[in-house]
């Protein structure tokens, strides 16, 4: 379970250009399930997932994973135990290394990155099982630098690569949002599967509303750091696009967008 | 004939340095430019011990630890006090000057009839006749091999694949859950630790420490790894550590040309540094012919 309590974050605090963006947020995500969070630009939905992995500090407040507070852990600490999928298919696998050094990188984690062998060779055949499914061929492409792929057959092998081994959460921050549409298809597919095979606790951040129905079991709608919209079960199944963009309209006419 | 071996000489030492400068420059991304300071401290390291009489062979593995904490000194101001990649070696560079001389205890140590790796009972008796002419650049051969296949074979374990993953997406190392500053702090240790033992090789063929034999350390290094990475990048077979170090046997001869049809040794700085440019332009015109390319 992922909690949430009383987060404050304010930015450039002591100038004229103080802005309190998190005042007194909670937020609590139970095990197993898929959280969709949609927003407008600037909602806090990004901000929110960095706090969650230590990517930027807060100012008060605490976040707790599975009982333990966390809000003083490193960045990479937190990392050990959470996936996570960028919006640039690049900061998920290393370009200057190959498919099976990227793979091998990826299934070490969790345990120390020593003076043994990078490669394991006998796990050729297993990573390339991992990868003909997707069928983007690139179970042919074991040697080849990560750097030369298409940048939806980088972002399917940084989802692949982020849940290797096992971890509590799984983040994916809008990894759909730099792709064409019928890739973003292909990787949100692949998510879906994953998910459900390996039952991850997940939040995924988009700005298409309509995966953001389609998957997971419980969708939040962001708006100026505050969570306007919460629906989860039978009542997020009745929810409609209509009745999201409906929610949109309003928030930017209060924002006088 | 004395010009080639001393192409060669010289050219394996650099080679060495340009190894670690490979490390920090190619691999990390990281402008170290501590190796001014750590590579004279290899000089004086190895002039000092020799003139005390320890073994010649005893100063290559104290100067690779020297060299290394020097690194480390860069590495920790870097990642735990948050100063620029440039600044923090400039910090320990210009600190390293006064340890130098600290070290040595005056500004030039010669070594006039000492033992050294090169010339002592051993390798005299085993390069005779016309071999004794070659006996240093063989010797030299064999550290670089040497030196050459560690960092190989490091650089394909697991820690190996950390170092290079930092420089190349350090985002990617932070996801594994390994603190990033960490691994570039292990990449500073090995590059400043080759630098040094660079130093420690010179001085001994050179036989003679001087504290300002550092100046252009840095440039010499780099011209080394951009010749050799550029030359032989389309080269499959060839591993970028070869290509280095047959970059930095091309450089010192473009060097020593140089300094032989200008006849002053004077302007060898001056002559470093201007093919360090041409070499620098030739290869980025190259980069840019490929971008239009692909365009």
């Amino acid at each position: 379970m992922l909690e949430l309590k009383n987060i404050t974050k304010t930015y450039n605090p002591g100038t004229v250009n103080e802005i309190c963006f998190f005042k007194d947020f909670n937020l609590t995500i139970e095990d197993g399930s898929f959280v969709s969070v949609v927003g407008s630009n600037g909602s806090g939905k990004t901000s929110m997932l960095n706090i969650i992995c230590g990517s930027i500090d807060i100012d008060a407040g605490q976040v707790i994973m599975n009982g333990e507070d966390i809000s003083r852990q490193k960045e990479y600490v937190r990392h050990q135990r959470i996936g996570r999928v960028f919006q640039n298919p690049s900061f998920g696998t290393v370009p200057d290394m190959t498919i099976m050094e990227n793979m091998s990188i990826a299934e070490n984690k969790g345990q120390p990155f020593n003076l043994t062998k990078g490669v394991t060779k006998s796990r050729r055949k297993a990573y390339q099982e991992m990868l003909s499914p997707l069928g983007l061929g690139l179970e042919e492409k074991m040697d080849v630098k990560v750097g030369s792929l298409s940048g939806g057959q980088r972002q399917a092998l940084a989802l692949l690569m982020s849940t290797m081994t096992p971890i509590d959460f799984l983040i994916l921050d809008e990894h759909t949002a730099a792709l064409d549409p019928k890739t973003a298809e292909i990787i949100m597919e692949l998510t879906g599967k994953i998910v459900a095979e390996k039952k991850l606790t997940t939040i995924m951040v988009t700005h298409n509303l309509r995966y953001a129905l389609e998957y997971g079991d419980r969708l939040l709608m962001m708006h100026e750091a505050n969570v306007i919209m919460d629906r989860a079960g039978d009542m997020k199944k009745n929810t409609d696009l209509k009745e999201i963009l409906a929610k949109f309209d309003e928030i930017s006419i209060e924002a006088g967008n | 004939m004395a010009l080639v071996i001393s192409v060669f000489e010289q050219g394996f030492i650099y080679a060495v340095m340009a190894l670690g400068i490979y490390i920090t420059y190619k691999i990390l991304d990281f402008p170290d430019l501590t190796v001014d300071g750590s590579f004279p401290m290899g000089a004086a390291i190895a002039a000092i011990m020799i003139t005390k009489g320890i073994p010649a062979i005893i100063t290559l593995p104290v100067a690779f630890l020297a060299g290394g904490l020097a690194g480390l000194i860069t590495g920790l101001i870097h990642v735990k006090l948050h100063v620029r990649d440039l600044l923090s070696g400039i910090i320990v560079m210009t600190a390293l000057y006064s340890v130098n001389l600290w070290i040595m205890g005056k500004a030039n140590i010669p070594l006039y009839n000492n033992e050294t790796i090169f010339d002592n009972g051993i390798v005299n008796s085993i390069f005779v006749g016309p071999l004794a002419d070659f006996a240093t650049s063989i010797i030299l051969l064999v550290i670089v091999l040497v030196v050459k296949l560690i960092l190989d074979w490091y650089l394909r374990t697991k820690s190996g694949f950390m170092l290079r993953a930092v420089g190349s997406n350090a985002r990617l190392v932070t996801s594994m859950g390994i603190n990033k500053g960490k691994i570039k702090i292990i990449g500073l240790v090995i590059a400043n630790g080759l630098c040094t033992l660079g130093g420690c090789l010179y001085a001994q063929e050179q036989r003679y420490a001087d504290v300002s034999m550092g100046t252009g350390t840095m440039v010499i290094g780099l011209a080394s790894v951009i010749i050799g990475t550029t030359l032989f990048r389309k080269v499959n077979f060839m591993s970028v550590t070869t290509s280095v170090v047959i970059g930095s046997v091309l450089y010192k001869a473009c060097v020593a040309v140089a300094v032989h049809f200008l006849r002053n040794a004077n302007d060898l700085k001056l002559i470093t540094s201007v093919l360090f440019l041409i070499i620098l332009v030739v290869s980025m015109d190259k980069k840019r012919k490929v971008a239009s390319e692909d365009a």
